[in-house]
């Protein structure tokens, strides 16, 4: 086993940039790093090139909507070093209409898809995507359906009666 | 005899071919799930290709965001369809991991029981359906027979065959009866001779290797930029495998190897395959003995009232499992707040869980890491080069399932 | 039905329909006869997308054999089909294909919606998902469950060899069947 741990992983971060990786967190023994939407490609670069971290993995890629927040979108990724057995969790806040985060095609080729279905669902704007389109939904769709303000069900059918179900479709799309 | 100048002259373009655009999908039996796969072809060889998906995108994340930890568990089904035990069970215990449960040693392994037979269930169909698409259809009803055998032990231990809905949190349901031990004993016996059957029908079968060697390999490099997982990535040589980095449910005191290839093709694949599902039979074998070895034979559940959904007949004629029964499935228990990542390593490889808690009665977030969904992204970069028959047996080879590739 | 052994196979012979019988001769309609024989013969082609496929499958196998129903050979192509199975989530991503499918198929034509999100969308009452195929194309049986089990799929196409054994000669013309096809959309080709 080596000798990595979540403080040697941190030190080498906070030397390498500073001030861009702020308030680090280890909820559930997996260490979380918040990033600046600048630094978060050369931060996986690093972290993939590093030879002693060697984060060779992006396991997971994927948005959070957080409406009350100032920066109302979050885009989370886990990545894994395979050498170490160690993951890592860093979080991307952005805000802007429309948000826009620099893709990490270039670093992980599995990013691809995952930022496709986060541009999908949350209509995040991954600059520098080789082929940014819907995945998942029709591309028809004007909506980003898994914002917090879209409802779950279709609002445009006709065969259930709202009020049998004791809501209003105004205050659901109000989202109340 | 033919002099210089009778020889037939052809203009400069004139050689140049044509290539096609064809189809494969989204409805087309070869691709077995609902997935478009548009190849230019130049003959019968494949230049390029493009992969359309989400023709059955049901918005899992969406509804799980809306309903309580209980009822995402029937989601979790059908996610890989194939093998819904394990998908149930990574989401027990993500919510266990959510909330500080400890499971007892035995639920532990009754669960590693329940989700081995799963593995080998998943991976029968898919090795199957690879056999079948290479021109042999017995081998598909032999592995089939097998898997009717591991419905009727989950039929004993939670009383459905395929979209299982099984366990609870903190444990199981309802223990193993001796009907499910009798049957349990049944598919030991019965496993290795018809495995044994399918491998010789197959394995060193001539018109299988011709056509499964070497069609669509990647290399190991390239697997993991790709972010594959499972018996996808362990074919390409890297042994890496969620339940001996990560052991969850007490794997870590069970013994089996990871079996890996070398080349990363399709015949590679197959062989992992198979060689898992040896590895399954076996750790199912050493549960069996862990569970004789326990002084413990009656718990399977941990002791978490305020959690773990009481029995139904306390619930039909006591006031107050009544009350719990309903506050749990309506999601009225305190859940803490916080952030957990749980992986699984499901049928197609790690299977994942993000979950955000905001302390509410849903998840404020719930983020599925589906293996299918991101290995898949590589397939046109795979087959590119090959012939339609190799992307074909490739794409079988993969295991696509598509309820797991759209979610 | 009888099974009749000889010594070397298993022959097995359908009842006759209703009909008059004489020495060397058996008089019937020709309706009759007809629905006998397509009854026994269905080609079915299975539109399976999601996990009703795998209990299909399982339908399929060995264990519960579909084949003795006479829908032994399976067609992936529509238009050598006369039943569309429909096993599994329709999206509305995949609804238009899925009335190609059905468009494709010549008459007479029978539908199956197997499973609960076929019939009515089931637990995914979501943005994504057709609730229920009844909306882009005729069914003629539903199957409910989430997956059914094989025996339900089995009682699922035996109700549809009640219905083609039944159905009168006529029915593919009546101004009733123009009209629903009409009320889907689908464009009818007067035989």
């Amino acid at each position: 086993m080596s000798n990595v741990d979540s403080a040697l992983i941190l030190e080498k971060l906070k030397t390498q940039f500073g001030d861009a990786i702020h308030s680090p967190e280890e909820p559930y023994d997996l260490l979380t790093i918040n990033c600046s939407r600048e630094k978060i490609v050369p931060l996986l670069e690093f972290l993939h090139n590093d030879t002693v971290l060697a984060f060779n993995f992006l396991t997971d890629l994927c948005g959070v909507h957080y409406p009350h927040r100032a920066a109302p979108f979050e885009v989370v990724y886990h990545v894994h070093s395979f050498i170490n057995n160690i993951r890592l969790r860093i979080k991307v806040a952005i805000a802007g209409d429309p948000p826009k985060v620099p893709t990490a095609t270039s670093v992980y080729a599995a990013a691809n898809w995952m930022e496709r279905e986060t541009y999908d669902f949350y209509g995040i704007i991954f600059e520098g995507h080789p082929n940014l389109k819907r995945i998942l939904n029709v591309d028809e769709m004007t909506i980003f359906p898994m914002r917090k303000e879209y409802p779950l069900e279709d609002n445009t059918r006709k065969d259930k009666n709202d009020e049998m179900f004791g809501r209003d479709p105004k205050l659901i799309l109000a989202g109340k | 005899m033919l002099t210089n100048n009778q020889h037939i002259k052809l203009g400069v373009q004139e050689l140049e071919k044509e290539t096609m655009t064809l189809n494969l999908g989204p409805t087309h039996p070869a691709t077995h799930g609902v997935f478009q796969n548009i190849v230019e072809i130049d003959g019968e060889r494949i230049v390029s290709g493009t992969s359309t998906i989400g023709y059955i995108h049901r918005a899992f994340e969406k509804i799980a965001e809306h309903r309580p930890f209980y009822q995402i568990t029937p989601l979790t089904d059908r996610l890989n369809y194939c093998s819904s035990p394990i998908n149930n069970m990574g989401w027990h215990l993500t919510v266990e991991k959510l909330l500080g449960i400890k499971t007892p040693k035995r639920v532990d392994y009754l669960r590693v029981i329940i989700m081995e037979l799963a593995r080998i269930a998943d991976h029968l169909i898919c090795n199957s359906i690879l056999v079948v698409d290479t021109g042999a259809y017995t081998g598909f009803l032999y592995c089939m027979q097998l898997r009717e055998k591991i419905y009727e032990i989950w039929e004993e231990v939670c009383g459905s065959r395929l979209t299982t809905n099984i366990g609870r949190v903190g444990g199981l349901e309802r223990d193993f009866n001796d009907i499910a031990f009798q049957k349990l004993e049944n598919f030991i016996k019965d496993f290795p001779p018809v495995m044994k059957d399918f491998e010789n029908l197959v394995m060193r079968n001539r018109i299988f290797i011709e056509r499964t060697v070497g069609a669509g390999p990647i290399s190991a490099e390239r697997a993991m930029n790709y972010g594959f997982t499972g018996p996808n990535l362990r074919a390409t040589g890297v042994d890496y495998d969620v339940r001996a980095m990560n052991p969850y449910s007490s794997y870590e005191e069970f013994d089996f190897i990871v079996p890996v290839g070398t080349k990363g093709d399709t015949y590679d694949r197959f062989l992992v395959r198979e060689e898992e599902m040896w590895q399954s039979f076996s750790i199912v074998k050493q549960a069996i003995q862990k569970l004789d070895q326990l002084a413990d034979k009656t718990t399977y559940h941990a002791d978490v009232p305020a959690y773990y959904l009481p029995p139904k007949d306390e619930v039909y004629n006591n006031m107050e499992a009544l009350i719990y029964h309903f506050k749990i499935v309506m999601g009225e228990i305190d859940s803490p707040k916080g952030e957990v990542y749980h992986a699984v390593e499901g049928g197609n490889g790690e299977l994942g869980f993000y979950l955000i808690s905001d302390g509410g009665r849903a998840p404020y977030r719930l983020h599925f890491r589906r293996p299918c969904f991101i290995y898949y992204q590589a397939y046109p970069e795979m087959v590119t080069g090959s012939l339609i028959s190799d992307a074909i047996v490739t794409l079988s080879s993969l295991n696509v399932i598509a309820g797991e590739l759209d979610a | 039905m009888e099974v009749i052994t000889s010594a070397e196979k298993k022959i097995i012979t359908v009842d006759p329909p209703e009909g008059l019988v004489g020495t060397g001769f058996f008089a019937t309609s020709l309706d009759k006869v007809v629905g006998l024989a397509r009854k026994n013969s269905i080609w079915p082609l299975p539109f399976a997308t999601s996990c009703c496929g795998i209990e299909f499958m399982a339908t399929m196998a060995s264990h519960y054999d579909f084949a003795r129903f006479g829908a032994e050979r399976v067609s992936f192509s529509p238009r050598q089909a006369d039943l569309l199975m429909v096993m599994g989530t329709i999206a509305k991503k995949m609804g238009p294909i899925l009335k190609q499918v059905y468009e494709q198929m010549a008459e007479p034509r029978w539908v199956i919606a197997v499973g609960a999100c076929a019939s009515s969308g089931g637990i995914f009452d979501t943005y994504s998902v057709l609730q229920g195929i009844d909306q882009i194309i005729p069914v003629d049986v539903y199957v409910p469950g989430c997956p059914p089990r094989p025996e339900q799929i089995i009682d699922g196409l035996m109700r549809i060899q009640d219905l083609v054994q039944n159905e009168s000669r006529g029915r593919r013309n009546s101004p009733e069947y123009q009209a629903l096809l009409k009320s889907y959309g689908i464009e009818t080709v007067n035989s």
